[in-house]
C-alpha cells in the first residue's frame, strides 16, 4: 500500500474532486495523506476474511410516503440563493459549455 | 418575551469573548416570543413554549443564514426548515442563532471554522471541543438554557464534556437529518445539548420519531423520556472496557471518570468488565469511512445552484474547481482529499471495503456486549480542553482526540456525555453512556441518577457571571 504521496500523486487526487490546490498545498497534503494513511494502515492486520461490509446501520426502514405528486421548493426560492441565475428564465447560469 | 430579552442581552454580553454565534437573530427571536405571548392559550400545553434555543450554523433555519461555518455558505439563506427545526418551533421553542462549529462539522476544536474558534467559557485560550464548540458554550456559558448540535463523530459529546455540559447523541435514525448540511450520512445524528439530564431527555422527546423527508429515519415508538429518569439505577449493569481505557488517558479524567462509576455502583448499579476488542480500531477505521461519505456530500459544492463562486471563471472546469479551493478551508479540503482517495480504484477494497468490514466487528464487539450489560461507560474525551492552537498543526494528533466517542457514530448507538469532575485547573470532565440502539431511556436514567447525586452540573465557568 503506498503511503507515500508526491506532490504530482496529490494533484493527481485532487483532479478527481475538482480541487484546484496550490504549490503549498500540495506539499502539505502529500506529507499529511501520507502520515494519515499510514495510521490507517493498522486496519490491515486485522482478520476480515468472510465479514460482510456496513456501509449503513439502518436496520428497519421507515415507511415510505405515498409516491403522490405535491407541490415542491418554490422556483424563484430555489435560485434565491444562485450565484448567477436568469431569474425570468427560471435557470441557473453557468459559463458556456459548448462552442 | 422577557426572556428572550434576557438571552439576547447576555449573548450580546458574552459573545465577544466566546465567538459562540455566527449569526445572531434578535428581531426574530423577539418577534417570534411576542406571538407567543400574545397568544398564550394556543401554547399553553406546548412542551417548549418560549424557551430559547441556540441552533448549530450546519442545520437548516428558513430565512435565517446557515453557513456551516464555511466561507462556501457565507451568504446561504435556506428556503426550507430542517425538521429538526420544525419540530422545536412547533413545541414553541424560540431560536435566538445560529451557533459556530468547525467547518462543515470537520475538526475536533472548533478551530476549523471560517470564523474563528469559539473559546471555552471556563478557560477562554482554549478550545471548546468541536464540532458543536459554540452550542456547547453557549449552554455552558448559560446564554442558552439549551441548544441543537449534531454529531458525526462525537461532536455533540466532546465538546459537551469540554465545557461541563450534557450531550446526547441519539441513535442513529431517531432524529430526522432533513435540513442537516450532510457530513457523513451513515455517521451524522442532530440531539441536543443541555444543563441537565432533565433538559436532554425533553428536548429529545420534541425532536425524536420518523419522518416522511428522511428514509433513514425510524419507525420505533418514541417513549416518554422524562417518565424514565426514576432515579433508580439498582441492578443496572454498566460495561467497563477496561483495556480500551488503559492508555492514553490524562490522569484526572481516568480519576474522575473512575469515581463516576464508583458512585454509580454505590447507587446499585453492577460494574461489569468487558472487552470491545476492535475499538481501538474505531479511530482509523472512522476517518476512513466519514472522509469518503464527505468527499462525496461536498461534491454538491460547485458554485452553480447556491453558495461561493469564484469571479469571472473561464471555463465550467475551472470554476467548478477554483470555487471549491477558495469556499473550502484547509481541513475540509483535506478530508474531501483524502475521501476521494480511498475510494478510487485500486484503494477503494484495501481502504474503504476493508474500514466497513472493520466496522461490521466493531459492532459485533458492542452486540455482544449488550448481551451482558445495559450499558458501556467509558471518557468522553482522553483529554480535558487543550489550549487553542495546541493541535490545529498536526491533523492526526486532533484525530486521535476522537478515539472514544467515534463507536458510537459507526454502530449508530445512542451515547451521552455527562459531567463527572473537573481537573486541578477546573476544567470540566466528562463521562460517556453509550447504550442499546434505541434505548436512550436508560442512558437518561442514569445520566439522571448521577446528577441527582453530584453537583458537577450545576457548576458554572467564570465567564457566565458577566
Amino acid at each position: 500500500m503506498p503511503t507515500a504521496f508526491t506532490p504530482a500523486d496529490v494533484a493527481r487526487i485532487a483532479a478527481l474532486a475538482n480541487l484546484e490546490l496550490d504549490a503549498d498545498e500540495l506539499d502539505i497534503f502529500a506529507r499529511q495523506l501520507g502520515e494519515i494513511l499510514a495510521y490507517a494502515e493498522q486496519v490491515q492486520q486485522i482478520d476480515t476474511i468472510g465479514v460482510p461490509p456496513t456501509a449503513s446501520v439502518v436496520m428497519r426502514h421507515a415507511a415510505d410516503r405515498a409516491d403522490q405528486t405535491r407541490p415542491s421548493l418554490d422556483r424563484d426560492a430555489a435560485l434565491a440563493n444562485a450565484p448567477d441565475a436568469a431569474l425570468d428564465a427560471g435557470l441557473f447560469k453557468v459559463p458556456r459549455v459548448i462552442g | 418575551m422577557d426572556v428572550c430579552r434576557e438571552t439576547l442581552t447576555r449573548v450580546e454580553a458574552l459573545n465577544p469573548s466566546l465567538n459562540a454565534f455566527n449569526t445572531i437573530a434578535a428581531d426574530r427571536a423577539l418577534a417570534r416570543a411576542d406571538a407567543i405571548d400574545r397568544d398564550r392559550d394556543r401554547w399553553r400545553d406546548a412542551p417548549l413554549a418560549g424557551i430559547p434555543v441556540a441552533v448549530k450554523d450546519n442545520i437548516c433555519t428558513r430565512d435565517l443564514r446557515t453557513t456551516a461555518s464555511s466561507r462556501m455558505l457565507e451568504h446561504f439563506v435556506p428556503p426550507f426548515d430542517a425538521t429538526a427545526v420544525a419540530r422545536l418551533e412547533a413545541a414553541g421553542a424560540v431560536v435566538i442563532g445560529k451557533t459556530n462549529c468547525d467547518e462543515f462539522a470537520m475538526g475536533s476544536s472548533n478551530e476549523t471554522s471560517a470564523f474563528g474558534p469559539v473559546h471555552n467559557p471556563w478557560s477562554l485560550e482554549r478550545s471548546p471541543g468541536g464540532t458543536s464548540g459554540g452550542s456547547a458554550a453557549a449552554v455552558a456559558a448559560r446564554i442558552a438554557p439549551v441548544a441543537r448540535g449534531s454529531d458525526t463523530g462525537g461532536s455533540i459529546r466532546q465538546p459537551a464534556s469540554l465545557c461541563g455540559v450534557v450531550g446526547l447523541k441519539p441513535s442513529y435514525g431517531r432524529v430526522s437529518r432533513y435540513g442537516l448540511i450532510a457530513h457523513g450520512s451513515s455517521l451524522d445524528q442532530i440531539g441536543p445539548i443541555t444543563t441537565s439530564a432533565y433538559d436532554a431527555a425533553a428536548m429529545l422527546g420534541v425532536l425524536a420519531g420518523a419522518d416522511e423527508a428522511d428514509s433513514t429515519s425510524a419507525p420505533e415508538a418514541v417513549p416518554d423520556y422524562t417518565a424514565a429518569l426514576t432515579g433508580d439505577i439498582r441492578g443496572t449493569r454498566i460495561g467497563v472496557p477496561r483495556a480500551l481505557t488503559e492508555q492514553g488517558v490524562d490522569r484526572d479524567v481516568a480519576r474522575a471518570n473512575a469515581e463516576a462509576l464508583a458512585l454509580l455502583a454505590s447507587r446499585g448499579a453492577a460494574l461489569v468488565d468487558i472487552d470491545l476488542p476492535h475499538a481501538r480500531f474505531a479511530t482509523p477505521v472512522y476517518y476512513l469511512v466519514s472522509t469518503a461519505e464527505a468527499s462525496a456530500n461536498l461534491a454538491r459544492y460547485d458554485g452553480v445552484r447556491y453558495g461561493f463562486r469564484i469571479d469571472a471563471p473561464a471555463d465550467l472546469r475551472s470554476m467548478y474547481a477554483r470555487t471549491r479551493a477558495r469556499g473550502f478551508g484547509r481541513e475540509v479540503k483535506r478530508r474531501i482529499m483524502l475521501g476521494t482517495y480511498v475510494l478510487s480504484a485500486g484503494y477503494y477494497d484495501a481502504y474503504y471495503l476493508k474500514a466497513q468490514q472493520v466496522r461490521t466487528l466493531i459492532l459485533r464487539d458492542y452486540d455482544r456486549a449488550f448481551e451482558r450489560v445495559d450499558l458501556v461507560a467509558m471518557p468522553t474525551s482522553p483529554v480535558p480542553a487543550f489550549r487553542l492552537g495546541e493541535r490545529i498543526a498536526d491533523p492526526l494528533q486532533m484525530y486521535l482526540i476522537d478515539v472514544f466517542t467515534v463507536s458510537a457514530n459507526l454502530t449508530g448507538l445512542p451515547a451521552i456525555s455527562i459531567p463527572c469532575g473537573f481537573t486541578g485547573d477546573a476544567l470540566p470532565i466528562g463521562l460517556q453512556l453509550t447504550g442499546r440502539r434505541f434505548d436512550e431511556a436508560t442512558l437518561l436514567r442514569v445520566a439522571d441518577a448521577f446528577e441527582r447525586d453530584t453537583t458537577w452540573s450545576t457548576r458554572q465557568p467564570p465567564t457566565s457571571n458577566r
